[in-house]
């Protein structure tokens, strides 16, 4: 039952989000001209770390805005939450 | 009637002017307010209450809490009925009807009871060495193993109660109502901080309300009492009794289950049973306690053995003597203090068997000196007595502990007490993720780090002194108020008894006795799931060695108490066995709830109608009163046809397609899913996520649009229509409307915030009514005259402002029959009133209203899609016949690189083509169904693709199909089979159209 | 009837020797298997010694000849999805790819207790497939004359024949879901988890097998573009095939050997309720309810729920998700709303874009990956380790799970099967 601060709306329950998946991916500007294995790379590979996670997630019961995220895929707890734009926040220490 | 056996005189917190009556297994027996049902039974000197799971053992009341494993219960008859409740946590109520369980044909003479007789065949695991020959015969095996499940049974009917579910924010939330919550309660709760207190009992106040201390020079209870009071008075804090923290989550979530009505004999109405409340808190204290573990001697089940400190808890709550005679077997000091009470109340105790061999602290001073019988450095070895205790049989211990039959003796007593030390109830804050630390002395795992924002407090961290729980709890929750920013300050303790020095405990985890353990009687470590010491050893012989493996293999810990007397005890006799510390074998993970939660009460109100959200459009009350019969697709409710008297389904849509094809046909579209797309760069984004080109749409002119996922593969399609140089309305499919404006919002925020676009949700917003028939242009021609309906002045995909009978409208020249369509979208307040003129006006020219079962055969007739229908998610607009639909000239789209991959470019792909049966089929093939070259091979067969669309068609007087086909364009004319479970249907495949090709209809 | 090899003892099981056994108040017992020091080098390292790892052992000594194989597992066997699923088993998928693979694992089921000499309890008592939509119908009516063709058993029930065959199943057209049939495949149904996981690690041991806990794997040593071994918390193991099967953890290992994976890890839920006298003897699947509950042979209802939809190697995801499954079930059977929730846990499922798994050789020579099950494993867990078993001990797929292969997400060809696994298997 995370607690999730939307940067426009504050802490708001787990409930009104949903994970977008791994965040600061950029959709291919010169798709036509990678090959197939690079597209799937795009496509489908995933970081899926075991510790801090550059993730996205709207606010989809709320504002139904995106934003992006820091979180710990063990502890569940969020470093920072952040506009979309904003610059990749670094990772804490531990 | 036997009441009042065991029943003291006075004392005791019931309420003796409010007596009860209540029935056991059928027999008639009378308790008080304030009783538990376990109380009230020992009080009437019922002591046989149960049977365990495996061996059918009597078995009787071990426990005065949450932690009972034995007195489990059925409560209830008829769709009331209520399995594998705990005696000790049921407060009596007037009329409380309750059985034993898992027994046949009655709870004193069970047949099963025959399992404890070959237990020898029956160690733990059995079940996988043996059942397997012959191999066939497994299934009759199991029909007996299955037969043997379960504890209580289920209620025969579905439950007629309802459940709730609360949300709460607070500062801090303290849990457990015992010496600690309520300091710490105190503590916060004067700060102004917002608390919530709650706590499993009915009564709170935890041990105190057992206890013969003094506080503050008065009784504790008092103090219990005053505290309360004064927590009651505090605007900001809530008490809530009755209610069990039984699930801790992440960001300090708590999960709280609170018994609303349960103990009333005659609930309110609208009173819910149980209500779920979820609390997100910042600060939380644990202040759960701990739980008396037993110890493991031969026959340590039998009833009539008891926790000691719970044979207190009778005495003092409820008045209760648990029996006449107690022996007190024990391995540390507290339990003197018990006996001590036990005797002012009026139990005999007939000795007091310590495992030290010289205890020496003040209570064990005090006990001899009381002139108790103090039998030190000796064991019981046996319990005597088969559905109640008869007698002990006592023997001096060896130093090594390794035999004890040295100067045996036999003691008659009706009750043995037992106390092997306390376990901290830690299962919130390991649930929390906290870790823990093994404490030797105490042979218990306490609270070590938290890692969320939680402290513990009181026994459950591992405090024994009334003193230490006291401050614990009164720290705890003044740090808490303050991290959660408010001026808190722990109150000064209150005035108390001096703390009396103890000796240490001794650690003995399996009692021996006259034979090697495992070869006579049986010791039990977990009551419930009939796991013995020899079970244990078993299990570390053969190499389950892990805790977890331990567990999976005997099943301790697994019953309904979910080990909590038995865990430490496990975990104790496993290290042994393997040589190792309790701490080297770890612990298993706590997992919610803490004590089990009814379904219902999980479930809240979020069942039946309100399961889901049901959608209904603008015309839903027409379709009702027409006696539609209804489809659900998503959370729509759609009319799916409109069944006249004696018409059966088929009938009725064969009448519907007829009149639309031929006169005219009324169909709500309402569902249709609607997006308004406004700014600037309108075009330019529905280039980029439709596969065909919107620029240069003209005004007032629709195009129907195909939608790509980034992987080439069909997501969404539907009619876009230019309504201005920078505004467009998008239509969906009705299933995946919400999906799609995601997507777009989605792609919008993320990838091209530089466009400027507004995407609004317009699907409740408009009513849509589509006319659909040869007359549909004369019968709409009556209804307005600002709308010139020519062909010439209104052509086919183009769109007219206006209004139809009176009400402001736009009108689109769409259509999804393949026939002269007019879909009208009116403001939805205003879509029943354009439903019934068009009827009105249409009586004339035969309008009949067609569902969406109707709609689905017109559009298969004229072989439009239904994306996921024809589509699964692997279809490319290729595979559909559209690749013209796609503007590879366009720089970019979603699903352009997609549609570039091998497998999406990759030949014999499949193909959607019609269907013709054989002359003489009748029937329509069924969806789904497979078609083949050889319908003569056996299986796997080589499939060549499968029915999407199968209906029997009115217009061509014969069944029609839509199929995808591996390489189905090609193969125009083909003949190929459908084999089905009773005959082969033979198919041509054909152009998937229908009616119609050359659309004269449709632009008429 | 002892069987000694060196420090390996084997008795056989049966009502034979555990009446032999109880003479001896079963402490003659040998171990199940053994516990032996790593050796420094094997022709074969699988990594996870959950069932599928185990079943790759086991195959790779049985169907293979190759017994110098060391199982290396950083827990307790059976520890992860293994000892966590909800024992369904069955073959009933939509494509002929996953139909075939799964259907090999059915028919090892099917024999399995007596290969392993260890009762698995496989319970056929059927898998029931719920459809409450004409919608749901049609997928379903494709999905069972897909399987017929595949000589795979299923059928399709009316509703009144559901109704027949699960009495206490809610199937009033009042309902807000009403059930409009269903599929059934009377194969399958529930097997006992650890079991399979024990059974493997028995019949592996005792073929030579060292089967090692508690040593995690943390790093894959290659040289060049092909694998040497792995680091571990107990030394150094070579071995010149190395087979990873660690489902949750899979892209943790893949990023040790320097790429990624079309993984995401999530958090399965799975609850079961107290016991009760048996009152459900089908396994009942609900898409659209969301729902899938069968009842165990001790009595409980063993519920499934879905993922959690943010990545996750916790093992726990949030209330709201079980009171959803809860609900569900409650839905279809009104009657349980007075039964209670007993325990309630979570797994890490590895999702792959499809719902279907991943059983492939990697960019790494030597290196094989078997993950990405999601939330169906525990039905494959011995027609995977077949298939792998083959796939290491040959160097090239076998012809049922050449379509499993990595470079499907280059050439696009993936293998969807959301419909078969909506809410989870």
């Amino acid at each position: 039952m995370l607690l999730i601060a939307c940067p426009w709306c504050g802490p708001r329950a787990e409930l009104e989000f949903r994970c977008g998946g791994q965040g600061h991916l950029t959709r291919l500007t010169d798709a036509m001209e990678v090959s197939d294995a690079e597209f799937a790379r795009y496509l489908y590979m995933r970081d899926n770390p075991k510790g801090w996670h550059y993730e996205r997630w709207n606010h989809v019961n709320g504002c139904r805005r995106w934003f992006n995220a820091v979180r710990h895929t063990v502890t569940h707890e969020f470093h920072a939450t952040y506009k979309p734009g904003e610059p990749k926040p670094d990772l804490p220490r531990s | 009637m036997s009441n009042g056996e065991l029943r003291l005189p006075t004392g005791g917190r019931i309420d003796r002017a409010q007596p009860l009556r209540f029935i056991f297994d059928g027999a008639g027996y009378s308790g008080y307010a304030g009783d538990t049902l376990a109380s009230a039974l020992l009080a009437n000197g019922v002591r046989l209450v149960g049977r365990s799971f495996k061996y059918h053992r009597p078995r009787g009341i071990l426990s005065a809490g949450a932690e009972e494993p034995n007195a489990l219960v059925e409560l209830g008859n008829g769709a009331r009925r209520e399995p594998n409740l705990r005696a000790t946590q049921i407060e009596l109520h007037d009329g409380l009807v309750a059985s034993s369980q898992n027994r046949w044909p009655s709870l004193d003479l069970d047949i099963g009871a025959i399992n404890n007789l070959a237990s020898r065949l029956l160690p733990s695991g059995f079940y996988y060495k043996t059942f397997m020959w012959p191999p066939s015969f497994w299934h009759f095996y199991e029909h007996f193993i299955r037969r043997a499940a379960g504890m209580g049974r289920a209620a025969t009917e579905p439950d007629p109660d309802r459940y709730d579910h609360r949300y709460e924010h607070c500062d801090v939330l303290v849990v457990g109502a015992g010496p600690a919550g309520i300091a710490a309660a105190l503590a916060a709760g004067r700060s102004g901080a917002r608390v919530v207190l709650c706590d499993e009992q009915q009564e709170m106040g935890g041990d105190l309300l057992a206890s013969m201390a003094l506080i503050d020079g008065a009784p504790a209870a008092d103090w219990v009492a005053r505290a309360l009071g004064e927590l009651g008075a505090l605007p900001e804090v809530r008490l809530l009794p009755r209610a069990t923290a039984f699930g801790y989550y992440d960001h300090n979530a708590v999960a709280i289950v609170e018994r609303v009505a349960d103990h009333l004999a005659r609930p309110g109405p609208g009173l819910p049973r149980q209500c779920v409340w979820h609390v997100r808190a910042r600060r939380v204290v644990l202040a759960t306690g701990a739980i008396e573990r037993p110890l493991v001697f031969r026959d340590n089940d039998r009833p009539g053995v008891m926790l000691a400190n719970a044979a207190r808890v009778y005495l003092r709550r409820y008045a209760v003597a648990c029996g006449r005679r107690a022996v007190l077997f024990t391995n540390n000091d507290a339990a003197y203090g018990a006996a001590l009470d036990l005797r002012a109340g009026g139990m005999d105790i007939a000795a007091i068997v310590d495992l030290r061999a010289d205890p020496k602290g003040q209570r064990t001073e005090a006990a001899r000196a009381q002139g108790l019988r103090v039998l030190a450095g000796r064991a019981v070895i046996g319990v005597q007595g088969s559905k109640a205790v008869s007698g002990v049989e006592v023997a001096r211990l060896q130093d090594d502990a390794s035999a004890a039959i040295l100067d045996r003796e036999q003691i008659a007593c009706d009750t043995v007490l037992m106390s092997g030390g306390w376990t901290p109830t830690i299962h919130l804050f390991s649930q929390s993720g906290g870790k823990l630390r093994f404490d030797t002395e105490t042979a218990a795992f306490v609270p070590d780090r938290a890692t969320q924002a939680l402290r513990s407090a009181g026994a459950c961290n591992g405090a024994t002194r009334l003193s230490d729980c006291l401050a614990q709890g009164a720290a705890a929750g003044a740090a808490a108020a303050q991290d959660a920013g408010f001026a808190a300050a722990a109150p000064p303790l209150p005035e108390l008894d001096p703390d009396l020095d103890e000796a240490p405990m001794r650690h003995l985890w399996v009692v021996p006795s006259d034979a090697p353990v495992g070869h006579k009687g049986k010791h039990f470590v977990d009551f419930q799931n009939d796991v013995t010491a020899a079970d244990i050893r078993l299990a570390s012989r053969e190499g389950y060695r892990s805790v977890e493996h331990l567990k999976r293999y005997t099943t301790t810990g697994m019953g309904t108490d979910q080990g909590k007397t038995s865990n430490v005890a496990a975990l104790a006799i496993l290290a042994e066995a393997t040589n190792a510390s309790i701490p080297q074998v770890g612990t298993t993970t706590f997992r919610p709830p803490y004590t089990p939660v009814t379904m219902g009460a999980l479930t809240g109100r979020t069942v039946g109608p309100l399961l889901e959200p049901a959608r209904w459009t603008p015309i839903h009350r027409w379709h009702v009163r027409t006696g539609a019969v209804f489809e659900n697709t998503g959370q729509w409710q759609r009319a799916r046809y409109y069944p006249m008297a004696g018409e059966d389904m088929h009938a009725a849509v064969e009448r519907e397609v007829r009149a639309a094809r031929n006169l005219v046909g009324l169909f709500d579209a309402s569902t249709l899913g609607k997006i308004d797309v406004k700014g600037p760069d309108s075009a330019r984004f529905l280039d980029l996520v439709y596969t065909n080109s919107w620029s240069k749409l003209a005004i007032g002119r629709s195009r129907y649009g195909l939608m790509l996922r980034d992987d080439g593969y069909i997501y969404d399609d539907g009619v876009t229509t230019r309504l201005g140089p920078e505004h467009f309305l998008v239509s969906t499919t009705s299933g995946n409307a919400a999906p799609v404006l995601s997507f777009m919002e989605d792609l919008l925020q993320t990838e091209w915030p530089h466009l400027k676009v507004r995407l609004t949700s317009v699907t409740e917003q408009f009513a849509v009514v589509t006319l659909s028939g040869p007359m549909a242009r004369r019968l709409l021609a009556e209804l307005t005259r600002d709308i010139d309906l020519s062909p010439q002045a209104f052509p086919f995909m183009t769109l007219r402002a206006g209004t139809v009978a009176g009400i402001p409208v736009r009108v689109f020249r769409v259509s999804f029959t393949g026939d002269l369509s007019f879909e009208i979208q009116a403001r939805a307040s205003h879509g029943l009133a354009l439903w019934h003129a068009c009827l009105a006006v249409g009586e004339k020219y035969g309008i009949t209203p067609y569902g969406l079962e109707a709609m689905h055969v017109l559009r298969a007739e004229k072989g439009y899609i239904i994306v996921g229908q024809e589509t699964d998610g692997t279809a490319t607009p290729d595979d559909l016949g559209m690749g013209a639909m796609v503007a590879h000239a366009k720089p970019d789209f979603i699903g352009k690189r997609g549609l570039k991959r091998a497998e999406l470019l990759r030949p014999e792909r499949k193909q959607l083509v019609g269907l013709r049966l054989a002359d003489g089929e009748h029937k329509p093939l069924p969806e789904g169904a497979h078609l083949v070259n050889d319908p003569g091979l056996p299986p796997p067969m080589p499939m060549l693709g499968h029915v999407t669309s199968s209906y029997y068609s009115p217009t061509v007087g014969a069944p029609i199909a839509l199929a995808m086909i591996k390489n189905g364009r090609a193969r125009m004319g083909e003949e190929l089979y459908a084999p089905l479970p009773d005959r082969v249907v033979r198919a041509r495949v054909v152009a998937p159209c229908f009616f119609d090709p050359e659309g004269k209809r449709l632009h008429g | 009837m002892h069987k000694t090899d060196g420090d390996r003892r084997v008795t056989r099981y049966s009502i034979f020797s555990l009446a032999r056994n109880a003479l001896k108040y079963h402490e003659d017992w040998p171990q199940a298997w053994r516990s032996p020091e790593p050796k420094p080098s094997y022709d074969v390292i699988v990594v996870g010694g959950g069932g599928h790892g185990l079943a790759t052992a086991y195959y790779l000594a049985k169907e293979h000849g190759i017994t110098n194989v060391a199982v290396l597992e950083k827990g307790w066997l059976g520890g992860g999805n293994t000892g966590r699923n909800t024992t369904v088993i069955r073959s009933n998928y939509l494509w002929d790819e996953s139909a075939h693979l799964y259907e090999k694992s059915l028919k090892l089921y099917e024999g399995l207790s007596q290969d392993l000499n260890f009762n698995v309890m496989l319970s056929q008592r059927g898998v029931v497939n719920l459809a409450h939509s004409e919608h749901d119908m049609r997928e379903l009516s494709r999905r069972v004359h897909a399987l017929r063709l595949n000589g795979i058993d299923s059928d399709v029930l009316s509703r009144e024949e559901v109704q027949r065959l699960i009495p206490i199943l809610d199937c009033s057209s009042g309902a807000r879901f009403p059930v409009h049939g269903a599929s059934i495949q009377r194969r399958g149904g529930v097997a006992r988890h650890d079991a399979v996981a024990w059974g493997f690690a028995r019949a592996a041991d005792a073929r030579g097998v060292d089967i090692i806990q508690n040593c995690e794997v943390t790093g894959i040593l290659r040289d060049g573009g092909r694998v040497t071994g792995v680091e571990t918390t107990r030394g150094t193991i070579r071995a010149n095939k190395v087979g990873c099967v660690v489902a949750g953890h899979a892209s943790v290992l893949a990023a040790m050997a320097g790429f990624q994976l079309p993984i995401e890890s999530h958090p399965l839920q799975a609850m079961v309720s107290e016991p009760i006298k048996p009152v459900l003897h089908t396994v009942v699947m609900s898409n659209a309810v969301h729902a899938y509950i069968s009842q165990s042979d001790k009595g409980e209802l063993v519920m499934g729920a879905g993922i959690d939809t943010w990545n996750s190697y916790a093992q726990r995801g949030s209330l709201f998700i079980v009171e959803q499954t809860v609900g569900a079930v409650c839905e279809l059977f009104p009657l349980f709303g007075r039964l209670r929730l007993m325990r309630s846990w979570g797994g890490i499922v590895d999702v792959c874009p499809d719902a279907s798994p991943i059983i492939s050789k990697t960019p790494v020579e030597g290196l094989y990956f078997n993950c990405g099950w999601g939330t169906g494993g525990f039905k494959a867990t011995p027609g995977s380790g077949w298939v792998f078993a083959h796939t290491i001990a040959q160097d090239r797929p076998h012809p049922l799970n050449a379509a499993f292969a990595l470079d499907r997400f280059t050439s696009g060809a993936l293998i969807d099967e959301h419909g078969a696994a909506a809410v989870a298997h």
